[in-house]
């Protein structure tokens, strides 16, 4: 089969590799219709996630057909349409019971490399993204393996379209866990949104769903600061603006209620601290750049809540502890516990108060993934959003 | 009930069963292994009085120095280093936990049958039951199979399970299995406690750990092992996928 391959700092490929097989009882083999480019891929691409093996299939938004199902699997048959979550969880352990499905106890075969790393504790599998997080082949394929099918995967029963739920695999449910994680008072709380990809898209979109009294988006990229014009959010180009200065004048000078960094560790950023963490980042004493998150702490109101779907690595410096100290902020992060997510959303989209196709902005096959890899990354032509037919 | 070994540590809060904590100090050498390393160090720094460029004098001095100072003081700094634990008795110690979502008895049954362990502990090639409470252990070491006669010195069904090796074994070693109820609807907390007595005391420890053989690590990994087998029933895995790499997937 056609797969996107990792072959080093700055390198996918397209390749041939052998069919996935089933390796285990709870295992199913789905046919990929759609997949997309997510911007955690974009880490990979730049070398800043450990453990990443050359050779290794990307990808981890993807949607498809069943094909082939192990013996133990009870939930889905062959020919179920289904949306499968980026995270891989067993849904027996601990965590996964209380419905924190990220942190599962059990998918990672490798935890002893993620234990090492981070303490005596390993997240569950996620596809198509590093070792230390298990793994496992990823969905920019034509085929893919999907460990522990009975719990993961979503059965998809009515005619909405693949670019209507696709994104129910990740960036939807990632935005909207962030923005639930702000414990939202209708109507009278103010959220901003660093970052305007598509996380930070369908954070904004979700905190107005929750009912906050006014969203504002910060990004420098015009074509995404218009797209969250569109949804009725206020805009700040912080290349144009002072970012402090702006958001205390949109607030009345308390600072937005609640902060929603959905920009991570690799925020561009400008002056002597982005230049400092930048530096650093290359020479590979800190995976790290945190401009948003300051930005995030020093404004965000008190008594409320610093929200990060942001993908953070290693250790960070220079973060404004005094400032959160001094403001009782709320810090709330983690990888999003997809599979608690994908019905509730669902929902919402077949309710029509939501058509998450609203982000994509550049349709194309496999063949075309390397370049736009990097024209994502660059943020060129107008770029937010890639999917790929994997058959096309 | 607790055994006539292990005391009830009153400052630990722990159920009576635990035996006492282990020394945090770390890395004390016997006294048959000061003399030896004593021995070398000095040898090291004669050898290094007597000749060779100046660099070798400053090696064979600093580390014959080094060594000497170990003797000295009878610590080894690179077992402490390497955070290589010990007993009050100087006996290696290993030990970690891990929660469960199973009942305590469960697990219990599971570790009392002994022959099965090896299903768990990798490095265990087998347990042979010779009766009820003595049985034959035989492991994979860098020098080769290893064996040894052990017994089971204590033995509370749901609660805990200690063993001992018979005099006689190549490697002087106990352990025990600790079987706790978690807080809330979490299962069982195991905890595993291993001591033994490495062959070379202390170096002996550096050496194994510095040539990958890492008992701390093991233990983990067959913790996690048994926590799967336990919960899920099969181990997790992404061997024989497809990858782009040459040997990897479908063996046609």
């Amino acid at each position: 089969m056609k797969a996107i391959v990792w072959q080093g700092t700055n390198h996918v490929g397209v390749e041939t590799v052998p069919d996935p097989t089933l390796l285990l009882p709870t295992d199913a083999i789905v046919k990929i219709t759609s997949t997309a480019i997510c911007g955690s891929d974009l880490h990979l691409l730049d070398g800043v996630i450990p453990s990443m093996e050359k050779g290794d299939i990307l990808g981890h938004e993807f949607m498809g057909e069943v094909v082939e199902i192990g013996r133990d699997v009870k939930r889905l048959q062959v020919g179920d349409r289904v949306v499968v979550p980026f995270n891989i969880a067993c849904g027996v352990c601990d965590p996964c019971r209380r419905g924190l499905f990220s942190a599962c106890d059990n998918s990672n075969p490798n935890h002893r490399m993620a234990e090492a790393l981070y303490g005596a504790v390993s997240g569950g599998g996620l596809f198509g993204y590093s070792h230390m997080y298990g793994g496992y082949a990823g969905g920019q394929a034509q085929y893919v393996r999907v460990p522990f099918a009975d719990i993961g995967p979503h059965k998809i029963e009515s005619d909405l379209r693949d670019e209507q739920v696709l994104f129910l695999t990740d960036i939807f449910p990632t935005g909207y866990q962030a923005a639930e994680n702000c414990a939202i008072v209708p109507g009278r709380d103010v959220v901003a949104v660093f970052g305007a990809g598509p996380v930070g898209q369908f954070a904004a979109r979700s905190a107005q769903m929750l009912g906050a009294a006014h969203v504002i988006v910060i990004d420098r990229v015009p074509e995404r600061l218009s797209m969250a014009e569109a949804a009725g959010c206020q805009t700040i180009n912080y290349e144009q603006d002072d970012v402090m200065v702006a958001l205390r004048e949109a607030t009345g000078g308390r600072g937005p209620d609640h902060v929603i960094d959905a920009v991570g560790m690799e925020a561009h950023g400008h002056g002597p601290g982005a230049i400092v963490d930048t530096a650093k980042q290359r020479l590979k004493l800190s995976f790290d750049r945190i401009t948003a998150l300051r930005w995030a702490i020093m404004s965000c109101a008190k008594g409320g809540t610093v929200s990060m779907p942001g993908v953070y690595g290693g250790l960070i410096d220079k973060l404004p502890m005094g400032a959160a100290f001094a403001k009782g902020l709320t810090f709330k992060m983690g990888q999003t516990h997809t599979q608690r997510h994908i019905a509730p959303l669902l929902g919402r989209i077949e309710a029509g108060e939501i058509d998450p196709s609203f982000v994509i902005t550049h349709r194309a096959t496999l063949d075309d993934a390397p370049e736009l890899y990097k024209t994502f990354r660059d943020k060129h032509d107008g770029c937010i959003k890639v999917v790929l037919d994997p058959w096309g | 009930m607790t055994p006539a070994d292990s005391p009830p540590d009153p400052s630990s809060g722990q159920p009576s069963s635990a035996p006492p904590p282990p020394s945090s100090t770390g890395a004390h050498m016997a006294p048959a292994e000061r003399s030896v390393v004593g021995t070398l160090g000095v040898a090291l720094m004669g050898a290094g009085l007597r000749g060779g460029t100046p660099l070798q004098k400053l090696v064979l001095g600093s580390v014959g120095a080094g060594l000497a100072a170990m003797a000295a003081t009878g610590r080894n700094p690179l077992a402490t280093a390497l955070k290589i634990r010990q007993t009050q008795s100087g006996d290696v110690l290993v030990s970690d936990a891990v929660t469960i979502g199973r009942p305590a008895d469960d697990l219990y049954a599971h570790w009392r049958d002994l022959a099965s362990l090896p299903r768990v502990m990798t490095h265990l090639q087998r347990v042979d039951v010779l009766d009820e409470t003595r049985s034959r252990w035989t492991v994979t070491a860098p020098t080769g199979e290893v064996s040894w006669e052990a017994e089971i010195t204590a033995d509370e069904p749901g609660r805990r399970l200690a063993w001992q090796s018979l005099p006689g074994a190549a490697i002087d070693n106990a352990g025990e299995v600790l079987f706790r109820p978690a807080p809330g609807d979490r299962g069982t907390e195991v905890i595993v406690r291993l001591t033994y007595r490495p062959p070379g005391g202390t170096a002996g420890a550096v050496l194994a750990r510095v040539a990958g053989e890492e008992p701390a690590q093991q233990l983990r990994d067959d913790l996690m092992r048994f926590k799967r087998e336990q919960e899920l029933g099969f181990a997790p895995t992404t061997e024989g996928q497809s990858s782009g790499r040459a040997a990897a997937g479908r063996i046609a």
